[in-house]
């Protein structure tokens, strides 16, 4: 056991706390460089244009497709007691609640927060932000801050997307295909969701989850070796800690709002 | 600030954005109906709420006319203290008395409101006497094995039905 001394745990441990102080910081920059970027609104618009336009196609067909499946499973455990109509409750509450913004998060990580990775990371190693300090640039506000603003504004608007077009896909199954009937479909839904308590806590959760996953592909990529095979790494730390750490945070909401 | 081609585009995804969130809203989840105007707060009594929650209905004549605001414990009457958000519009005679009833076999429980004959109409804050509680299944059945076995002993003294009912 020579390749494991006590001391390499010691190491370990310090090294993690070294990461996250050094995470609360880079966090807490982008928090106060709101302003700035805000004002800068070009360069925000085309963070938002390259994070939401590119992506509203894939969440959209995903949303259609969870609405779909979640109608089908539903209506078969419903009619079993036979309260099919209760369908567009199920659906409208489990999209609302859970899966729009969890799947909406992890399809974002894959599709946006790779990318961000990648391009941040590649900036770093062609030695762009070295270049931009010469000409008293700040690597920073310029490039890292607007895409994390965008990225925060992007996730609740695909979110929305999302459900709705899931809570559309929910009733093409149930009411055109199974024969579920549409007033009651609707009326049912309306009576079982709240504005606030689920739309609302729905929303609060898709903006938690846009700061987590933008951060933590930008930060993967702000730190990445500057190699092929560190943006490489980067890339998929991004999309397995961004994936983590929502699922983590989702169990947290979920405990604090609903129970 | 420069104009560019991304203008429109972006423009058009918070506008999609927007509009599913309204949709979802207005559709899923019935903004329009929201009573946002606080209605008048009248307070009842009962011996037993059974399974009531807060946020149920009270309904007079199938329509919702109110909501249970809160409930509690009255330790001085050993009873259970319910606030009721009534909508504003509809008002009910002083004398209306309330009663726990339950939509279906196994719907939601909500609170029943049937109109009294008193002229003047209930105002806020206050109480309302006349409730008649949920009702317990098992203090059901315990009435029923009782009744059935008062009924057993009267009629057949001598007799050899004992089965029956008291099962």
């Amino acid at each position: 056991m020579s390749w494991w001394r006590p001391s390499d745990i010691g190491f370990a441990v310090r090294r993690g706390l070294d990461d996250m102080g050094y995470a609360a910081r880079f966090f807490w920059r982008l928090v106060r460089l709101a302003g700035p970027t805000f004002r800068r609104f070009s360069l925000l618009r085309d963070q938002v244009h390259f994070l939401g336009n590119y992506s509203l196609a894939i969440i959209a067909v995903s949303g259609l497709f969870v609405g779909f499946v979640l109608a089908l499973q539903g209506y078969n455990i419903l009619q079993r007691y036979g309260s099919a109509e209760a369908v567009g409750m199920m659906v409208a509450l489990s999209l609302l609640r859970e899966l729009g913004p969890v799947v909406t998060a992890l399809l974002f990580a894959g599709r946006a927060g790779t990318s961000l990775t990648a391009e941040i990371g590649l900036m770093k190693a062609g030695e762009q932000f070295s270049a931009m300090e010469m000409m008293a640039v700040d690597p920073i506000q310029r490039i890292i801050a607007p895409r994390f603003w965008a990225g925060v504004i992007v996730m609740p608007l695909l979110t929305a997307v999302f459900n709705a077009v899931g809570v559309m896909g929910g009733w093409v199954v149930s009411v055109p295909m199974i024969g579920v009937d549409p007033g009651a479909f609707w009326s049912q839904m309306q009576g079982g969701v709240d504005v606030f308590d689920d739309l609302g806590n729905g929303v609060v959760k898709s903006v938690v989850f846009g700061f987590t996953v933008t951060f933590v592909a930008l930060l993967q990529g702000y730190v990445a070796k500057p190699t092929a095979e560190g943006v490489a790494r980067a890339t998929t730390r991004t999309v397995v800690m961004a994936s983590l750490m929502v699922l983590g945070l989702d169990f947290l909401l979920t405990a604090l709002m609903f129970s | 600030m420069g104009r560019s081609k991304n203008d429109i585009w972006v423009g058009l995804f918070v506008l999609i954005g927007l509009a599913a969130l309204m949709f979802l809203a207005l559709q899923s989840a019935n903004l329009l109906s929201l009573n946002f105007q606080r209605g008048y707060r009248i307070t009842a009594n009962f011996d037993n709420i059974g399974g009531l929650k807060p946020k149920a209905a009270v309904r007079s004549a199938g329509v919702v006319v109110g909501r249970v605001a809160r409930i509690g414990f009255d330790d001085e009457r050993f009873q259970a203290r319910i606030e009721l958000d009534m909508d504003p519009r509809f008002h009910f005679p002083k004398d209306s008395s309330l009663k726990i009833l339950t939509s279906g076999l196994l719907g939601d429980q909500y609170i029943g409101i049937e109109p009294g004959a008193d002229d003047k109409n209930l105002a806020p804050g206050d109480n309302v006497s006349a409730t008649q509680s949920a009702v317990v299944l098992e203090n059901l059945i315990s009435q029923f094995l009782y009744n059935s076995a008062a009924g057993n002993a009267s009629s057949g003294a001598g007799g050899k039905s004992s089965g029956g009912g008291a099962k």
